[in-house]
């Protein structure tokens, strides 16, 4: 029915159900996230959950939380949940995955978790092509004890144990562990994404979504970074946070696909 | 002609105030608030309500999900 009095619809009337478009999900919990406003830890995790909504696997998924701001994830997610020592994540993984092969597995760790203690457990989990899905968060520090420097902080990038900036010459080269695992034959699927415009969330969402999908067809492992900011631990706000990271981190850590269906696309 | 018309809900109390929101709508519906929440954090409304399509870039970049968001498609005649 056409009519000119409905454009002058108050607010109040649009919020009703039959018009709702987007709400949290269900398999979030309602505990309020504990991280920093602004943190990209909050949109991954509800874009992981919105995928595990959407596929019906509540009930046969299960997250392995690594050390770090990523430890909480068992707080937030509404589906089966275990915590690994530090670095760990993918070791536990394998267990959890070889005695349920048709469950879905996947770890949640930070760049200081993946690519640091734990980076034997995640080249040798990639190497044997577990089937399991790695979402790895990438902030360039180490947030949860104070933003330290970690392997994946970039060059001349201050943290609170690099205050005039990463030296090369003295603490070594920025670690590229995607690229690095994408060179593994285990590896089916491997991208990196990000999450602080609406269609990097989008594109990051399809990863997720595609990622989860791979682990059905069992042809091996399958991860995600997601170049994030720690705007507690760099300093700044969470705007100004977002655009440092568009302006230093991608240039080192571009966005796309790496490997697909087990073939190297970059 | 169809025009679409939109509203945001926002958990005001567990907003945090981190701004995110406001750069990423395209019709610059979203202010701060002036006054804070229970936890202090100054939090996300409508300032212009009349612009919002409903979109929901707002909603999936928001990192605390506190957005929900509605749409309604209203036909009107030119």
């Amino acid at each position: 029915m056409k009519t000119t009095d409905n454009l002058n619809m108050s607010t109040e009337d649009l919020i009703r159900e039959e018009n709702l478009v987007y709400k949290k999900t269900e398999c979030m919990t309602d505990a309020v996230l504990s991280f920093c406003p602004g943190c990209g830890h909050g949109v991954i995790h509800r874009l992981t959950m919105e995928v595990v909504e959407e596929m019906g696997i509540q009930s046969d998924t299960i997250g392995i939380a690594s050390v770090g701001c990523s430890v909480l994830a068992y707080d937030f997610m509404n589906v089966d949940m275990t915590g690994a020592a530090h670095g760990r994540a993918p070791a536990v993984a394998t267990g959890i995955k070889r005695c349920w092969p048709d469950k879905f597995v996947f770890t949640y760790q930070g760049d200081g978790d993946l690519a640091a203690i734990g980076t034997a457990e995640t080249i040798h989990a990639c190497n044997r092509g577990e089937n399991i899905t790695i979402i790895f968060v990438n902030n360039g520090i180490y947030g949860m004890t104070g933003g330290q420097m970690a392997p994946t902080t970039l060059e001349g990038m201050k943290s609170s144990t690099t205050p005039y900036g990463r030296d090369i010459s003295l603490m070594g080269n920025p670690i590229k562990i995607t690229e690095l695992v994408s060179q593994l034959p285990g590896t089916y699927y491997v991208t990196r994404q990000a999450v602080h415009t609406p269609s990097a969330v989008r594109k990051a969402k399809k990863a997720i979504r595609t990622a989860f999908e791979s682990q059905k067809l069992k042809k091996g492992l399958s991860l995600i970074e997601f170049v994030s900011n720690c705007n507690s631990g760099w300093k700044m706000t969470p705007v100004e946070a977002n655009k440092w990271m568009e302006e230093h981190m991608f240039p080192f850590y571009p966005l796309g696909d790496i490997k697909v269906e087990g073939k190297l696309i970059k | 002609m169809a025009k679409v018309r939109g509203a945001i809900v926002v958990d005001v109390e567990r907003c945090k105030g981190c701004e995110i929101c406001i750069d990423s709508c395209p019709t610059s519906v979203i202010r701060m608030s002036p006054t804070v929440n229970n936890k202090g954090y100054r939090y996300a409304y409508m300032e212009n309500p009349e612009n919002c399509t409903g979109c929901s870039n707002c909603a999936i970049v928001c990192p605390d999900g506190v957005i929900t968001v509605y749409r309604k498609k209203i036909e009107v005649e030119i």
